[in-house]
């Protein structure tokens, strides 16, 4: 990092920026449609401003909201949040590597930014689990666009509210975007299988209350990937 | 809600964002990560993120969809399409979206 004091200087800090444009739009179409869920919900400007600035989690917000308007007791909204981003904790166990050397303060920055994306791209990028100089400027290239996209457009839908037409499923291009990030993880036969499982598991154990079908599906997802990678005849007869 | 309750509520909100995401991260002294499972959690990113799309996909109203006239599902394959074709997600997004806008509000699906 000594040759290079502002991470943005440096060339990894622009492929960080440009791997995360591509699916920026499907970020901002979420963006906007938590933004509009939010001040549709009746809670004030100040509130919406401060909630969207502040949480910088998606999921959670747009589970929060209708709790909040309901004027459910503060320890609901706050469990359901964080069963919501219980798939964060799996991640920071996964983040720890390549942070563990930097000062606790610079670590907690860090791990605010974390979010679902920017943990995909960086551990396409950077499969390792080893810290390297050009870690930094390529996380940070990665936040600019994610939060950046992500702030704009929830600051538009809170400004624009009922002017953005929600009944058209703009938050499908969210779900646009995610579908191909996987495709783009989908490297070989090894991969498809355990995705498949988690897909199917994510669908059978949707009624489970908030969310926790996703922590089914991850569960599934590793189990079938450590069958895989342990077992040869199996692993064979998948490349084959 | 009274004003200052839902101001504690989204404090709260993000001491939460920041705890789950820090949880490994944060500690100073090592936590005890048994090696087996460190390799299994690189299955973990596409869990999440299949865990996200497949049912946005294929369910409305917590409900297996029943029909095969659903927007989203062509939306999905056309987005699918474009992906196999250029491999590139600006053109996979504006695609399963044109599409599914398209059947959702022209043929009013």
């Amino acid at each position: 990092m000594s040759e290079y004091s502002a991470p943005w200087r440096h060339p990894e800090y622009r492929r960080g920026a440009r791997e995360m444009v591509g699916i920026s739009l499907g970020i901002a179409a979420w963006g906007l449609v938590t933004g509009v869920a939010m001040i549709k919900s009746g809670m004030g400007l100040g509130l919406a401003l401060m909630m969207s600035l502040m949480v910088f989690a998606g999921t959670a917000q747009l589970a929060a909201v209708p709790l909040i308007a309901a004027g459910a007791p503060i320890w609901v909204v706050w469990a359901t949040a964080l069963c919501l981003n219980l798939r964060f904790v799996v991640f920071s166990a996964q983040w720890r590597p390549y942070f563990r050397h930097l000062p606790r303060r610079q670590r907690a920055l860090l791990a605010y930014f974390t979010a679902d994306l920017n943990y995909v791209l960086f551990m396409r990028r950077f499969p390792e689990g080893k810290p390297s100089p050009e870690q930094l400027p390529y996380f940070w290239g990665g936040v600019s666009v994610n939060a950046g996209s992500w702030h704009v457009a929830s600051l538009l839908g809170i400004f624009l509210g009922n002017h953005v037409p929600t009944e058209w499923g703009l938050g499908f291009a969210g779900t646009m975007a995610l579908l191909g990030m996987t495709y783009s993880l989908l490297s070989d036969r090894a991969t498809w299988l355990p995705a498949v499982i988690a897909g199917a598991a994510a669908v059978a154990a949707f009624a489970l209350p908030l969310k926790l079908n996703m922590l089914v599906a991850i569960a599934a997802a590793v189990a079938m990937g450590m069958a895989i990678d342990h077992s040869r005849p199996l692993r064979k007869r998948l490349m084959a | 809600m009274e004003t200052w309750e839902a101001v504690i509520t989204i404090l709260g909100l993000a001491g939460i964002t920041l705890f789950t995401r820090g949880f490994f991260v944060l500690p100073n002294r090592e936590l005890p990560i048994p090696e087996w499972l460190r390799e299994g959690l690189r299955y973990a990113p596409i869990g999440a993120l299949v865990a996200i799309v497949v049912p946005e996909i294929v369910m409305s109203q917590g409900q297996l969809i029943s029909t095969w006239k659903d927007p989203r599902l062509f939306g999905a394959a056309a987005a699918t399409a474009w992906f196999c074709w250029r491999r590139d997600m600006l053109g996979t997004i504006l695609t399963g979206t044109a599409v599914m806008l398209m059947l959702k509000l022209g043929c009013g699906w």
